[in-house]
Order: C-alpha cells, then sequence, then structure tokens
C-alpha cells in the first residue's frame, strides 16, 4: 500500500477478530477500533485460553445481549497498523533482510491504519459499515474513517477522543518517547536479538498511565498511602502506593508490548489533525450525498481529552451539517473511563445504535 | 427506530405538534427527556436534534435513539448554518432565558420558523395573588419562591406579541390553553386568554 507520507510498503499482515454473523445484506457490520496498546480481541475468551486469561478488552460492552449486541451485529476489530498484536509493525519480520523491521519500518499515520482496515473490509466484501465505534486513539480512527470513506459509514461513536493533539498530549508523548530512546538497551530500535529497552518503556508506559487517570481517580485510589510500611524510607525504594501501582504497571506492559510500536504509534496519534479537514466544507460528505450520524462521548475528568476538545468537534460537525449528538459522562477516572463497566455508556451506545434505521 | 411513549405528551406540546408539518426538519430547544421529538419522529417522520442542559436527560433521550446534545442553548444554537431547521421549538424555555432577543435573533437564522411557548404570568390567579396578598405569586405553572426560581423573566401573553414585533417577528398563529405543568389535557381559551390562560404557544417567522 501507499502510505500517506508517500512511501510504498508491503506486504502487509492485518489481525481481526469478528464476533456475531453477517447478514445476508452484509448490512450489520461494526467495526470497533481499539486504542493505541490494544487488539483485536475486543470481546470474550479464545477457546484456548487458559483460566488466569482475562477476557476481552471491551467484554463489557461487546456480546450476546450487551450495548453492542453480537445477536444483532457482526462485530469486526482489527488489530492497528505499526502494533505488535499480530498487524504488521517495527518488530514484524522484514521479508527483504529476514529480521524486524526496528526503524526501518515506514512512518504510519492514522490514515495508514484506516487504509490498511479498508482493505480487510473490502476483503470481507462488505460495501458500508452500520457503524465505526471506538476511544482515544481508536476514536481517531472512527473520525478518519468518516473523512475518508463517508460513503461507507452509515454511523460513527467517536468517544473520549479528539480532532488534534494539543501541546500536553503531544508532550507526553514525547516524554514517552524519550524515555525509550534514553534506554541504552534500545540501540537505535535493532534490540530485538538482545535485551529489550524495558526500563524506557516501562517508563514510558508510567508517564501514558497517569495521563489516563484523574486527579480525583488517584486521590480516591492511593492518596498518600504508604506501600507495606508505617514510616518513609528515607531512599529511592517505593513508599508511596501510588509508585508501587506505577512501576507494576510498567512492568506488566513490557511483557506484552513493544517499545517501537510504542514510538511509532505515538508519533501517529501526534501527526494527526482532522482540524483543518473537517471544517472544509464536503469533507464529511453531506456535500455528496452521503449522510452519517454521530454520537460523540466525553468524560468530565478525562484532562488528556477534555471535553472542550470534544465540544470543538461537536461545533465541527454541527457546522457541516451533520447530525450529531454529544454527551459528557460525569465520571471521576479519568480518560480511561471508557474501558471501565459503566451502564450509562452501554446504554448510550446501545440506544444509539437502535436509533440508525 | 425511535422509542415513542405509548401515553400521550404534555397538552402545550400537542398544540405545537399539530403545526409541524410531516417530513420537517426540527430542532427542539430544552427537550428534556425526547418526548415531543420521540412522537414526532413516531408520527410525523421529521427529521429531529434536540439540545438538553441536563445530562442525564440527554443521555436518556440519546438511549432512546434520538439525536440530542447536551450543552447549553444559548451556545448551540450559533454554530448552525443558516437555514438548518423548518422548525425550532423553544417550549417553556423562554421565562429561562437570560437574553431572549439575542437568542431569538439566532432562532430566527438557523431556522425558518420559531415557535415558543412559556407560562402566562398574567393569569388571574397570578393577579389575585399579588392584588390581595401583595407576595410575589406562585402557581402550577409557576411553582417556585422568589429566591429559588429558574424563572427569570415574568411574561403575559400581550408582553410577547409586543416582544416579538419588535425583534422584527411576525405572529403567525397563536393558541393561549389552560392546562397544567405536565398534563396530556387541556383547553384552547379563546375568551379573554390573557386573563384566563395559563400558557401561550406561539407561531412566529421573521417579518420580511
Amino acid at each position: 500500500m501507499t502510505l500517506e507520507s508517500g512511501a510504498s510498503f508491503g506486504p502487509i499482515t492485518i489481525t481481526y477478530e469478528t464476533y456475531g454473523t453477517l447478514s445476508e445484506d452484509k448490512d450489520n457490520a461494526i467495526l470497533i477500533t481499539h486504542a493505541f496498546t490494544g487488539d483485536a480481541h475486543v470481546a470474550g475468551y479464545h477457546s484456548d485460553d487458559t483460566e488466569q486469561e482475562k477476557a476481552g478488552w471491551w467484554d463489557f460492552m461487546v456480546g450476546p445481549g450487551k450495548g453492542i449486541d453480537t445477536n444483532r451485529y457482526f462485530v469486526i476489530c482489527t488489530n492497528i497498523l505499526g502494533s505488535c498484536m499480530g498487524t504488521t509493525g517495527p518488530s514484524s519480520i522484514n521479508p527483504e533482510t529476514g529480521k524486524p523491521y526496528g526503524m526501518d519500518f515506514p512512518m504510519v499515520t492514522i490514515g495508514d491504519m484506516v487504509e490498511a482496515q479498508k482493505a480487510l473490509i473490502d476483503h470481507l466484501q462488505i460495501p458500508k459499515l452500520l457503524s465505526v465505534i471506538g476511544g482515544s486513539v481508536g476514536g481517531m480512527q472512527v473520525l478518519e474513517w468518516c473523512a475518508r470513506y463517508p460513503e461507507m459509514v452509515r454511523s460513527a461513536v467517536p468517544i473520549a477522543t479528539t480532532m488534534r493533539h494539543s501541546a500536553l498530549a503531544i508532550a507526553f508523548n514525547e516524554i514517552a518517547r524519550q524515555a525509550i530512546m534514553a534506554d541504552p538497551n534500545w540501540q537505535q530500535g535493532e534490540y530485538y536479538e538482545g535485551e529489550k529497552p524495558d526500563l524506557g518503556l516501562a517508563v514510558a508506559r508510567m508517564v501514558g498511565h497517569v495521563t489516563y487517570l484523574s486527579d480525583e481517580a488517584m486521590r480516591r485510589k492511593f492518596g498518600r498511602r504508604l506501600q507495606d510500611k508505617n514510616d518513609f524510607s528515607y531512599d529511592f525504594g517505593v513508599d508511596f502506593q501510588v509508585e508501587s501501582y506505577l512501576r507494576y504497571q510498567g512492568s506488566k506492559f513490557v511483557r506484552r508490548f513493544d517499545a517501537n510500536s510504542m514510538l511509532y504509534i505515538t508519533k501517529a496519534a501526534d501527526y494527526f489533525d482532522l482540524k483543518d479537514r473537517l471544517t472544509e466544507n464536503g469533507c464529511l460528505g453531506k456535500m455528496h450525498g452521503y449522510e452519517s450520524k454521530f454520537l460523540v462521548i466525553s468524560y468530565s475528568s478525562d484532562w488528556l481529552y477534555p471535553t472542550y476538545q470534544a465540544k470543538e468537534l461537536v461545533q465541527a460537525l454541527k457546522r457541516n451539517g451533520q447530525d450529531v449528538s454529544f454527551c459528557e459522562i460525569e465520571a471521576d477516572c479519568g480518560h480511561d473511563a471508557f474501558l471501565i463497566p459503566d451502564e450509562r455508556l452501554t446504554n448510550l451506545i446501545r440506544g444509539f445504535l437502535n436509533g440508525i434505521s | 427506530m425511535v422509542l415513542a411513549d405509548n401515553s400521550s405528551i404534555r397538552f402545550d406540546l400537542q398544540i405545537i405538534a399539530n403545526w409541524i408539518e410531516p417530513g420537517s426538519r426540527v430542532l427542539d430547544l430544552g427537550c428534556g427527556r425526547g418526548d415531543l421529538l420521540a412522537w414526532l419522529a413516531a408520527n410525523k417522520q421529521i427529521t429531529g436534534t434536540g439540545i438538553e442542559l441536563d445530562k442525564d436527560n440527554a443521555a436518556h433521550c440519546i438511549s432512546r435513539g434520538l439525536s440530542v446534545l447536551q450543552g447549553d442553548l444559548n451556545e448551540e444554537v450559533e454554530d448552525y448554518p443558516d437555514n438548518s431547521f423548518d422548525y425550532v421549538i423553544l417550549s417553556q424555555t423562554l421565562q429561562q432565558i437570560f437574553e431572549p432577543a439575542r437568542l431569538l435573533c439566532s432562532l430566527s437564522r438557523i431556522g425558518r420558523r420559531v415557535i415558543v411557548s412559556f407560562p402566562n404570568f398574567s393569569h388571574y390567579s397570578i393577579r389575585w395573588q399579588l392584588l390581595t396578598g401583595g407576595v410575589a405569586p406562585k402557581n402550577d405553572q409557576l411553582p417556585y419562591h422568589w429566591y429559588d426560581t429558574p424563572n427569570i423573566r415574568v411574561i403575559t401573553l400581550r408582553d410577547f406579541r409586543n416582544f416579538a414585533r419588535d425583534v422584527g417577528y411576525t405572529i403567525v398563529d397563536e393558541i393561549a390553553i389552560n392546562t397544567n405543568s405536565a398534563s396530556s389535557s387541556g383547553q384552547i381559551v379563546k375568551y379573554l386568554p390573557n386573563l384566563r390562560a395559563t400558557y401561550g404557544v406561539f407561531i412566529i417567522e421573521k417579518s420580511n
């Protein structure tokens, strides 16, 4: 495929999972796009899962009788281009060298991720998606779908997302990247045969994790409580519970995610900028006779993509004459709220999908 | 599929609904739990959007399958392109608007016709309370104390006629009704409406 940067790249592998049954008219397909370290396993268990295995990342939302009811809808979830969960990314083998791509992997954009998904949807011979739904970086993919292929999108649900990153969001991503690249094991991305930059990646995840929570959530969860001790230790070990939690999250993350993928995907998210394209008339297809329905959802305590950014999106959609609904969900758990079981989110999505005729 | 309640809608909303032509584009400001929009979608096949400040109400509307924006109606009306709607509805909300003249200007830009309903402050029960008791009046339509009321404007039917004319509107039709605040039954008041009606419902459009 030809990438947004102009480079051509291939072949690519796309990992995806489907749930439910595609109707005869192929009009019940919903594409779910995952947030940046997510994967195609959106719900349920695999047949070979052990008892310790967790269900898919949106298990409370997707399944028979759930908000996105797999008795009615055919759900598709792909792993994004540049990731390390099965779809081609920097850790995949470059067929020309027989070694992982590393930094030879081309810079990919949210648009390129959507192109790869489009190839899959075409391959499945689905002419039009009933809905594209996703949160965070997944929400960016939702918007990119609407901008690139308005004729293929009946409805869209961008959740806890933005038309473009603020300086704050770019800053945190840059800290994450610098943490990885400063790790001596990073070796310009050529670490696949030796020690991995686990420390850098863990720090990157710790930074990310803080941006996914909120002041209130951290106060409630940890406060200033000490970890397994009654007094300060007066050294740089773990004193506070929040320190212990971040270290745990960091070390858990390095077991499942590739540092180079983190570099590429954060950069893709930073490059994403739909603002001018949305404000241009016609980008969303109304001018071409296509109409989509939108449901924009934000969370009151999300400081990574705050509600004002969701409102800017709503404003741009309204100015384009689009049919848009918006709701800010009151929640104190920050950006990650859409990953936490919540009846309000389920009801919103269920009702919205019901209303698409 | 929009989920419409089987019970019938509020009496003033029935009057409003009667005016709406099938297939119209409708904006309902302060749409509450979406009863009017759902009724219009089910019975008149309109394309509707609502604006509602209350998060729970907005979420309820969306989960009924309606298109609703949660937000402040004074701000939300600004972003629509000119002539986005055939009808803009402001039911039982005008009395709570900070800058009614400015809002009505915006509404005339985005909608062909504007429908306004409000509690009539010159109803005889209110006049009687003020005259005999000498206290700020309360009734079923205006059930608040002076210190906790969201209703910052007191409007009579005659006031609204003057106001509409002053801000450049023509009154296309008006109906005075006698009903309770949430009741689905009521009567149209033709004789001495400014004294006897509890609500006024007006349909107005920009004068040429």
